[in-house]
């Protein structure tokens, strides 16, 4: 194609946008509220999933070692634990470090543990991570079985329990996403589908004066990227807006949320991508349809 | 007078100088609307290059009909259609521009687009063809000129009249200077002075080696101009005179 004609249909494009005002504008509107829709869902399910990975990586097990056990050979269990490939962190607490522990947690109160300093009843133990939260559970079984190992602390009820929760909130939210973004993908087709409709008469008349099916096309591709792209900004302008609000009114609250600017590339990127894939495939695929004259 | 025998003698000129290969040609077209109405019945016909052909017939009898079917705006039920060596029905999709690139066609019903100027439904014939942006521009002035709207360049097609609009239409189905020019009642919405004008037009044009196929229900035109006329009556050609009359009271 020769680039005057290129520029040609850019311009074409553009013009149409102020052509077919009402039409444009209804499009254009269609676009932005069910992006907004969708940008605000995707805003909370990009804060939850943050939340709940924050949650698992808090899951640990406590290894206690047996009373009792030689120094040198709980080197050796330390060494066997930090060897597992697939643990993130292997961390000692002798006794006297729990004792510590303990005192500090109870402060005031802390002449209590006064007597067990010298006959302390506290084990030896091992904090342990996994490199992945979710294979806290199967490291504690094979721990279970290593020597000098008493018991191993998985708080396997809890776990299990946090992990069904937090499944189930991952699968809502992502199956709500993927529905948000079908209907989205419907309804701005099917607006710009009725603005095309439209002009079908526009199509016909070009099509018996001897343009081909890309001449025609390409402005209203031009037209559909422009009517997505405006159709996106807008919806981002205001999350932007609502989210700087949120981050502020949670900033000294134990609610964590994800920082502004990330989030806003992360969501209006994904926005500005959809609105403009819809908009330029939603015309050329509603195009395709008067094509046949 | 003298005029007029040299076109006569340029359009046979042009039809020696080609007659294996007609400007148009049917071969036993029929034509059955899906609501089950016969518009044609069996077309045989010969266009040849340069010439200068009415198709007169009393409403409904098939002439919008057999002149759609040469632009593919309509497909026949049965039959070949030939139009500047450009077989019609045969032709695969991406084609069909190049055929009707071939063919300036004005519309019964103009067919302008109505959010275009006057000169931008013009120029966008031109467009189609990605002529230069100042060759479009010089030339849809020419045109518009030719046919009298030289003062009404950026109307829309709301703002003129129905004569106007019809000039719009001749003016774009001139404009890229095209081998045929079909028109269907180009005068029909005109006084008989400007009708003139445009037929003069037509005149020149074909003079230039146009070939010309016009349906009209214009009596005077067809009796003075003296061309071939092609009767069309219940969807069959049933007159085909070298230099006709309209043989119609109407
Ligand atoms: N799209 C269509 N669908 C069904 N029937 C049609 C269609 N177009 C034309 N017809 C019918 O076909 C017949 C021929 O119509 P056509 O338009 O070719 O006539 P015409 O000779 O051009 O008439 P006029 O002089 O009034 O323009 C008519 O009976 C008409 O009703
Ligand atoms: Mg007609």
């Amino acid at each position: 194609m020769k680039i005057r004609t290129m520029i040609r249909h850019v311009r074409e494009g553009f013009k149409n946008i102020t052509r077919n005002g009402w039409m444009t504008f209804a499009a254009v509107g269609s676009v932005v509220v069910t992006l907004l829709i969708l940008g605000v869902f995707l805003t909370l399910a990009l804060n939850l999933q943050a939340f709940t990975k924050d949650v698992e990586a808090q899951v640990q097990m406590d290894v206690i070692v047996q009373q009792g056990t030689s120094r040198s050979d709980i080197d050796s269990l330390e060494e066997r634990l930090k060897s597992l490939s697939g643990v993130k962190s292997v961390q000692f607490v002798s006794k006297e470090d729990g004792i510590q522990i303990l005192k500090e947690k109870l402060k005031d109160n802390a002449d209590l543990l006064t007597g067990l300093e010298l006959e302390n009843p506290l084990p030896d133990k091992f904090v342990v991570k996994a490199a992945d939260p979710r294979d806290t559970l199967q490291f504690a079984e094979q721990i279970r079985t290593f020597p000098f190992v008493d018991k191993v602390k998985d708080g396997k009820d809890v776990v299990e329990k946090l992990y069904n929760v937090i499944d189930v909130i991952r699968w809502v939210g992502g199956g709500l996403v993927i529905g948000l973004v079908f209907t989205a993908i419907f309804l701005i087709s099917n607006t710009i589908k009725i603005t095309i409709f439209a002009r079908r008469r526009e199509i016909e008349i070009m099509k018996l004066v001897g343009a081909n099916n890309w001449f025609i096309r390409w402005p209203f591709f031009v037209e559909g990227l422009l009517m997505g792209a405006l159709g996106a900004l807008i919806p981002i302008s205001l999350i932007a807006l609502g989210y700087s609000y949120a981050v502020d009114a949670f900033k000294n609250t134990l609610i964590m949320v994800l920082p502004l600017e990330g989030l806003i590339m992360q969501v209006g990127g994904f926005l500005l991508l959809i609105g403009a894939i819809i908009g330029t495939f939603g015309s050329a695929f509603s195009v395709r349809k008067f094509l046949k004259v | 007078m003298k005029q007029w025998t040299h076109t006569r003698s340029n359009s046979l000129k042009c039809l020696v100088e080609d007659v294996s290969k007609a400007m148009i040609e049917m071969q036993d077209v029929w034509k059955t609307y899906p609501n089950g109405v016969s518009a044609l019945r069996g077309i045989d016909v010969k266009i040849g290059r340069g010439e200068f052909v009415y198709v007169v017939g009393s409403s409904g009898a098939g002439k919008s009909t057999f002149i759609k079917l040469m632009y593919r705006e309509v497909r026949p039920s049965k039959g070949s259609i030939f139009v500047n060596g450009f077989n019609v029905e045969k032709l695969k999709e991406g084609k069909i521009p190049l055929m009707r690139r071939q063919i300036g066609v004005v519309f019964q019903d103009f067919k302008l687009l109505p959010q275009l100027t006057a000169a931008e439904n013009v120029a966008f014939a031109m467009e189609v063809i990605e002529a230069p942006r100042k060759k479009i521009k010089t030339r849809v002035k020419e045109v518009m000129e030719l046919v009298g709207l030289g003062s009404k360049l950026n109307a829309l097609p709301n703002q003129l009249s129905g004569g106007e609009q019809q000039r719009v239409a001749v003016a774009r189905a001139l404009v890229n200077h095209p081998a045929v020019i079909i028109a269907d009642e180009p005068t029909g919405n005109l006084d008989p002075e400007t009708s003139w004008e445009i037929m003069h037009l037509f005149n020149k044009i074909n003079q230039q080696g146009t070939t010309i196929v016009m349906a009209t229900h214009n009596k005077e035109i067809v009796n003075t101009m003296k061309q071939r006329v092609l009767a069309i009556e219940d969807g069959q050609i049933v007159r085909d005179e070298r230099m006709g009359a309209y043989g119609y009271e109407d």
